[in-house]
């Protein structure tokens, strides 16, 4: 659905906002330097499990293989029973039927990626159909990729008009916008997007598809971050934000709530409005629980993959 | 409450994670350190050194008295004619190297020390201090046979016996910048350490003494204002090298007006941190942050007057009071703090008497909520709004956590109100534009002018200032010239 540009203008920043590369890079080290033990180490790793969006994105992704993932979701751990569920499982679009199957009568979100994941390289007509089609079999979230191409030729409108009407495809469903960030090349790219994704609706910008190298990095999440604050200030509005790709490790996953402790505070503490896209992290999480509850680090091999 | 303020009061906490300081040695007593051997006071008397953050005895230090000061200069005299003088160039460079190298052995615990002994965080003192004060032994090692190449067609030599005062806001720092210099030059020194921050130059000394340099080429006398007035005007000395505050310089001067003796003068400052429309914000902001609260704002070159373009001014000053609400005062040894304790007693009394005089001048004051330590010396991050270039808070240097706030309308208005001031020490400039940094930074008289960062320190970039900050530059080629002469 086409937006009236003129209106857009009215809410786009007057400017668009620089973003200092060396500041940025300043800024993430002091997070990384927070030294987070005991307790507080605790807290924050079953915070991050239920922020997690366990992903399997894989063009051999099976039925099969998509109710283990579930399976997991609900059950992460057998001698942890009192964890929390993760935020949300995340699948490509034909198996969301599955996944609802399986995550009937639990609380645990199905997201579908959407609107020809990863390239984004299709008509609009198609992005919006599949779209539909995905939250009419049960998706409670859709994660949209930009059109990266028109990006870079500067069609800002085109951009955000596309998100809109995506945004208005998902009906009830919560968007994600994956701006790609591993296409974008700068970070004034990536806060130029932000604002972008967020004035045209987005419910929480995301940092990659998980295809591109690199992925998510803490420079662009803070980036976002910050687009994120900006937002909030201006209009009041909450977005959330998903770093997606590259986190592997619970370090760096503690690292990161760090970033958005001291950056958005504790209303943004939540898995309404973060989530990680991550398929490994789930066992280096547990297997840090369990370490800290046993004192030892167990083999890999009692946590199940999936 | 504004329904659109974050809240930094998180359920989630960090928990506090102390460096341990099991590692470490502190004598109950030290004795100067004079002619290669650690030698007690003629007087027999000593003063404590505390822990500022807890009020605690840490140790107790020799008091320098006229006599410790006199066998100090003796025996650098004694050194540089008999064995620093006649040594190789490459061999007192090698002497260099190797105290960097044992000072980076022995990285973690001076940097434990530096901040039990002068309130910094361990986070600052570890990463900071300690690193690039082992990174001036390294630089300036290097020139030691390469002093000829530092300046063509002449020929350097010593100036002899240096004289050399520092203060307590970065001890051991300090110590480097003037100690590697003079060595790698072919001087010797007599070096006063702060009489709060005595510790770390004792250390160094210990590391001296094991690296078997010739004795008598470092001395280190301790004591307070008098044992520095008595190194001062003690007439065997060619040179002083002082960093500390304008008020002592200008005493300095005085003294040795009329002496053959050279000087350097490192003093103090009131720095501009000039913030344009066009400026990447919230780095900006972090800029800020770094420039005051860096160190407790115990910092000669801290960027203590904020100048904000008037239409971002409310955008500023909103991100600043929310990143003061992020930063951790207390503990200087816990990992996750960001301000320490201040440095004494006497320190704190006087910042807190500013923050008198500035809600009595009439500026908005402004202060976080964080709650601080009930033993020991703290000053919660402070700002002073809508101030007026008149103020006292605006015109001294408060040397503490307190951020004076202006704001402009033009480039001219801002440049003119930077230079409005007795000190050149420093500056900061913050635009995403490249021509105006030239323009700015050309037109700020002070010696180091920061583009988008702040407080950046380098052995090879020259440190110094105009006007009332001082004379002469600090490391760098620069910072040879003050202790070379020509034949």
């Amino acid at each position: 659905m086409p937006r009236n540009n003129a209106a857009l203008a009215v809410t786009l920043p007057p400017q668009f906002v620089p973003i200092d590369e060396v500041g940025i890079d300043e800024r993430v080290s002091r997070f990384s330097k927070r030294s987070i033990k005991k307790s507080s180490k605790v807290q924050a790793l079953k915070l991050a499990l239920s922020m997690l969006d366990l992903t399997t994105l894989s063009a051999h992704d099976t039925p099969e293989r998509v109710r283990q993932l579930c399976h997991k979701a609900k059950n992460l751990l057998e001698t942890m029973p009192e964890l929390p569920h993760v935020g949300a499982v995340c699948v490509y679009g034909p198996l969301v039927k599955v996944a609802k199957e399986v995550l009937k009568g639990t609380k645990i979100h199905i997201a579908a990626v959407s609107t020809a994941f990863p390239s984004g390289m299709a008509p609009l007509k198609t992005k919006l159909i599949e779209t539909r089609q995905f939250v009419a079999d049960g998706a409670d979230e859709i994660d949209m990729v930009i059109s990266r191409g028109k990006f870079f030729e500067g069609d800002y409108d085109y951009v955000a008009d596309e998100i809109a009407a995506v945004k208005e495809a998902c009906g009830k469903a919560h968007l994600k916008v994956i701006l790609e960030t591993g296409e974008l090349n700068t970070l004034d790219n990536v806060r130029r997007a932000s604002d972008i994704a967020m004035h045209a609706g987005a419910d929480f910008i995301k940092t990659s598809t998980g295809k591109v190298q690199p992925a998510a990095t803490p420079q662009v999440t803070l980036v976002m971050l910050e687009a994120i604050r900006d937002f909030y200030y201006a209009t009041g509005k909450k977005i959330g934000m998903k770093p997606a790709g590259g986190i592997a490790t619970a370090k760096q996953a503690l690292h990161y709530l760090v970033m958005l402790r001291e950056t958005l505070g504790e209303a943004w503490l939540t898995p309404d409005l973060f989530r990680f896209g991550a398929s490994k992290l789930a066992n280096d999480i547990l297997m840090q629980l369990v370490k800290e509850q046993t004192g030892a680090y167990q083999s890999i091999d009692y946590f199940s993959m999936e | 409450m504004d329904p659109k303020s974050l809240d930094f009061k998180t359920s989630w906490e960090y928990a506090p994670a102390p460096e341990g300081k099991e590692h470490i040695k502190i004598n109950a007593r030290y004795e100067h350190f004079i002619g290669g051997e650690f030698v007690a006071p003629a007087k027999g008397r000593y003063f404590e050194t505390i822990n500022p953050a807890t009020e605690e005895k840490l140790s107790e230090v020799a008091e320098g008295s006229s006599e410790d000061v006199d066998k100090a200069v003796v025996a650098a005299r004694a050194a540089l004619d008999k064995s620093w003088s006649k040594l190789r160039a490459s061999e007192r460079g090698k002497y260099i190297y190797r105290l960097a190298r044992m000072m980076q052995e022995r990285a973690r615990e001076f940097a434990v020390i530096e901040s039990l002994d002068g309130g910094k965080t361990i986070r600052e003192s570890r990463d900071v201090d300690v690193p690039l004060a082992i990174a001036h032994f390294f630089y300036y090692a290097g020139w030691a046979d390469k002093i000829r190449y530092a300046f063509p067609g002449k020929t350097p030599r010593p100036i002899g016996v240096a004289g050399q005062i520092i203060p307590w806001n970065f001890p051991l720092l300090m110590a480097a910048w003037k100690i590697a210099p003079a060595l790698a030059a072919g001087n010797t020194v007599v070096l006063k350490p702060a009489e709060t921050t005595p510790l770390t130059a004792l250390k160094l000394a210990e590391l001296i003494q094991a690296a078997d340099l010739p004795p008598g080429v470092v001395n280190i006398v301790t004591g307070a204002g008098a044992t520095g007035a008595a190194l001062v005007n003690h007439p065997g000395l060619d040179k002083i090298a002082f960093t500390g505050s304008t008020e002592v310089g200008k005493l300095i001067q005085r003294a040795i007006a009329g002496s053959r003796k050279r000087y350097t003068l490192e003093l103090g400052g009131k720095a501009a941190n000039i913030i344009f429309e066009d400026a990447a914000i919230d780095q900006a902001v972090e800029g800020i942050v770094n420039g005051i609260f860096f160190n407790q704002g115990h910092v000669c070159c801290a960027g203590s007057r904020l100048f904000v373009q008037e239409s971002v001014y409310d955008t500023v000053i909103r991100k600043l009071k929310d990143r003061l609400e992020t930063l951790i005062v207390g503990d200087p040894l816990d990992k996750n703090t960001d301000i320490g304790a201040i440095n004494s007693k006497m320190q704190l009394d006087k910042i807190s008497a500013y923050l008198k005089i500035g809600v009595a001048e009439g500026a908005e004051l402004y202060q976080s909520s964080c709650k601080l330590p009930k033993k020991g010396f703290f000053c919660k991050p402070t700002l002073f709004l809508h101030c007026s270039q008149s103020q006292r808070i605006v015109q001294e240097e408060i040397f503490g956590p307190v951020l004076s706030v202006q704001t402009f309308r033009t480039p001219e208005e801002a440049i003119s109100r930077a230079n409005n001031t007795p000190y050149g020490l420093s500056g900061g400039v913050w635009t995403d534009k490249g021509s105006k940094i030239f323009k700015v930074s050309n037109a700020l008289r002070c010696g180091v002018v920061w583009a988008n960062t702040y407080n950046k320190f380098d052995p090879s970039a020259p440190f110094g200032g105009y006007k009332e900050s001082g004379m002469g530059r600090e490391g760098g080629l620069h910072g040879l010239q003050p202790y070379i002469q020509y034949n």
